[in-house]
């Protein structure tokens, strides 16, 4: 017998996060169980595991969706609830899934697995078109800011795999699109169920030249996008490190992870709120000194003056300031079961800081199914997604949402219960 | 183009985000020492973190009292390579105090009995947050936890009602009696950790690599020979190379037939692996959801 190697042996691979949104019974489970199965990402025993749950359920093929299900409260409820995520591999890349439910009630789980998200797939019944749901879903990957959108036109096999039908859902597609900020989107005709241009082409619709699912995953180029700013310095400070050991008496870094453009030793930097202008002094990954660092990776700088600087501040090149206010503008989409109070106070947090923030006004709220503003109506609840002013207590350094995703993002606490109750974009 | 990282870069500077991160959000963490290579990595990690100053929280092992001796004495080692301080919580303990009481059996885990130590272990040394070396690819209800996963009062942890986590603002508030575990390397697959495990030249104990036992076949498990395991009628030992996949009690872990003996050869072995990793524990095995009670109960 041949063995099979998985694929994800290189130790130089590249890292894709993306996320699967689609609504409830589009194929999505299907759509990952074959992704992952094609991509041999799938155990012997866990295969096992599922032919015989398939059986024990009376399904006729081995239900390769039974791979993606997670919880025991979902198993009996036969839906995906919460965010789940996968992982698998092929030769050329590494890719980290968020299997978001679709379902209106859970536009929150679909916010937090977009959140991360470089690209995401959305599903789309080939038999019903595009529905209320998608426009909901292309919505918060728009509002997200996910640059790269691949819509996959699933059960081809059900509409005897006419390229008509595939063409038509195209064009209104786009048509839609306009009215949203998506920059690159692309058209995959498949057949989960069978395989068609998931992993393999199709034989069924030679008329469909462009890459497959797992081809458009291999190729598309995101290092040049907005989570990967390389315009603007910015260093969030985590934590300072000060070891007043015998051996490093008087070492005093500064730990974080460069949240946007480039950092070499001598490079003239402010740190904010403060406004002290110095130098790097050195970039330390572990023991190794760099000569230069840049977006998500995790180092501690030493700086060449002798300044007071901690966790919340800011250190940003010296050449590309922020905006520094109390006053912003944001979208967002509420979390909590309890609705927005304007008469509270919430804690904002933002990069390493954190601040009491309260909300001056709502100034609308989206209607997510048309993508357009609803007026009149201020009650901002779960799953809602509403434009909001807000005063912080102490100015916070920051770049739009669009510029920067992690130095425009936000989360809103409620102070009493501790929990997340918003995720905010800075416009 | 240059200013790429490739994934074992991001999945570190991701891990030593979380890492910073939790200690700074909380009081008084610890690290969840389990002896298995995820942990140790964790440690490996963490050392990487906080760098040139030493690990800012102490390692807390639970010892079921049925631990391989190889694991003890790396653990001990490990501890005094890194300087940091070493808390052990002993299920026997909980046993004697009548807090737990041993499953009835041949081969009695103590897996779940480790949530009752653990729980007053973290309780006695007033521990708001715990790190864990868990890895949402190790099983299906592993699949949907946070980085920062609440924990109430009983350490229970709620699939259902757990904080949304965006973008990398994570939200470690609470209340005074409520805890964290905080799992830094989520994302990372066993193939990532032993790629991981050969870059850094990380040490692990000699069990992970090929050597001869003595084991007994029991329903395809092959357990060692151990002074907690009883052979039924019939049964005997024999003496196979073998090396483990994972740790955990001796009196469940089972070995796999091995020639891998180098860290090079193990990850061959793992890339032709059909055979998921937690498959050789027999608890988890018990049932579809057995994980998932056991999380919901305290378990790491
Ligand atoms: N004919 C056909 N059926 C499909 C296809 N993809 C999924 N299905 C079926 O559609 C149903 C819903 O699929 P599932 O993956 O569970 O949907 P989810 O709710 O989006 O995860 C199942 O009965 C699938 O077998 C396809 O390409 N063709």
């Amino acid at each position: 017998m041949k063995k099979e190697i998985r694929n994800d042996t290189g130790t130089d691979m590249d890292l894709l996060r993306f996320i699967t949104i689609g609504s409830v019974d589009d194929g999505k489970s299907t759509l990952i169980g074959r992704l992952m199965y094609d991509t041999k990402s799938i155990f012997e025993d866990q295969l096992r595991a599922i032919e015989e749950s398939s059986e024990r359920r009376g399904d006729e093929h081995v239900n390769l969706a039974l791979l993606t299900d997670g919880l025991k409260a979902e198993r009996e409820q036969g839906i995906t609830i919460d965010v789940a995520y996968r992982y698998f591999a092929t030769p050329k890349r590494k890719f980290i899934m968020a299997d978001a439910p679709g379902h209106i009630q859970y536009t929150r789980n679909m916010v937090t697995g977009a959140s991360t998200a470089q690209l995401a797939i959305i599903l789309i019944d080939a038999r019903t078109g595009i529905v209320e749901q998608t426009r909901r879903h292309s919505h918060v990957v728009s509002l997200l800011g996910i640059r790269h959108v691949l819509v996959a036109i699933n059960k081809m096999d059900l509409v005897g795999f006419e390229e008509d039908t595939f063409d038509r859902i195209r064009r209104e597609y786009l048509e839609f699109a306009e009215s949203l900020s998506l920059h690159d989107i692309r058209f995959v005709p498949i057949s989960a169920l069978n395989g068609d241009n998931v992993v393999d082409p199709s034989r069924s619709m030679p008329w469909y030249k462009g890459e497959t699912v797992l081809g458009t995953l291999e190729s598309v180029e995101v290092s040049s996008d907005h989570n990967h700013n390389m315009e603007d310095g910015r260093f969030p400070i985590q934590r300072v490190i000060r070891p007043q050991s015998a051996e490093h008496p008087d070492f005093r870094g500064y730990a974080g992870r460069i949240d946007g453009g480039t950092f070499k030793p001598g490079d003239s930097v402010v740190i904010l709120p403060s406004g002290t202008l110095t130098r790097i002094d050195k970039i330390y990954s572990y023991k190794t000194e760099l000569e230069e660092a840049w977006p998500s990776m995790s180092v501690t700088f030493t700086l060449a003056d002798d300044v007071d600087a901690s966790r919340g501040d800011m250190i940003v090149q010296a050449g590309s300031l922020p905006s520094v206010s109390q006053d912003i503008n944001l979208d967002i989409t509420w979390l909590n079961d309890r609705p927005l109070n304007l008469s509270r106070k919430y804690l904002l947090r933002h990069t390493t800081r954190e601040t009491p923030v309260l909300v001056k006004g709502v100034e609308h709220k989206t209607d997510v199914h048309e993508s357009r503003p609803v007026t009149g109506d201020f009650t901002v609840s779960k799953n809602d997604i509403a434009r909001l002013r807000i005063k912080t207590a102490d100015p916070i350094f920051f770049d739009p949402y669009e510029r920067n995703r992690a130095t425009g993002s936000v989360i809103l606490v409620d102070e009493f219960t501790n929990e997340t109750v918003a995720a905010g974009m800075i416009r | 183009m240059k200013y790429k990282l490739n994934h074992l870069d991001q999945l570190e500077s991701e891990a030593i985000f979380i890492m910073r991160e939790a200690a700074e959000q909380f009081e008084n963490p610890v690290l969840l020492f389990s002896g298995g290579k995820d942990s140790i990595t964790l440690v490996h990690l963490a050392h990487k973190a906080f760098y040139p100053a030493k690990i800012p929280f102490p390692l807390l092992h639970i010892d079921t009292g049925h631990n391989f001796p190889e694991a003890l004495e790396f653990r001990d080692g490990l501890a005094e390579k890194y300087g940091t301080r070493l808390e052990v919580g002993y299920v026997q303990e909980s046993i004697d105090k009548g807090i737990v009481a041993e499953e009835p059996g041949l081969n009695p885990s103590r897996n779940g009995l480790q949530s009752a130590t653990l729980l007053e272990k973290l309780r006695e040394g007033k521990y708001d947050a715990a790190f864990g070396g868990g890895r949402r690819d190790e099983e299906k209800a592993r699949a949907k936890e946070r980085f920062f996963s609440h924990r109430d009062e009983f350490g229970q942890w709620d699939p259902k009602n757990q904080r949304p986590e965006l973008w990398s603002l994570f939200n470690g508030r609470k209340s005074p009696w409520e805890s964290f575990r905080v799992f830094p390397i989520s994302n990372w697959t066993e193939m990532d950790v032993w790629q991981y495990i050969k870059r850094e030249g990380i040490d692990l104990p000699s069990i992970y690599f090929a050597h001869e036992r003595n084991v007994v076949n029991r329903d395809g498990v092959l357990l060692a020979e151990s002074p907690y395991n009883r052979l039924l009628p019939g049964e005997s030992y024999e003496k196979k190379k073998i090396r483990y996949r994972t740790l955990g009690c001796m009196t469940v872990t089972g070995a796999m037939v091995s020639d891998a003996d180098t860290v090079e050869k193990v990850i061959e072995e793992v890339a032709a692996a059909r055979v998921a990793e937690r498959g050789s524990r027999s608890d988890d095995k018990r049932s579809e959801a057995a994980m998932e009670e056991r999380k919901k109960n305290g378990y790491f």
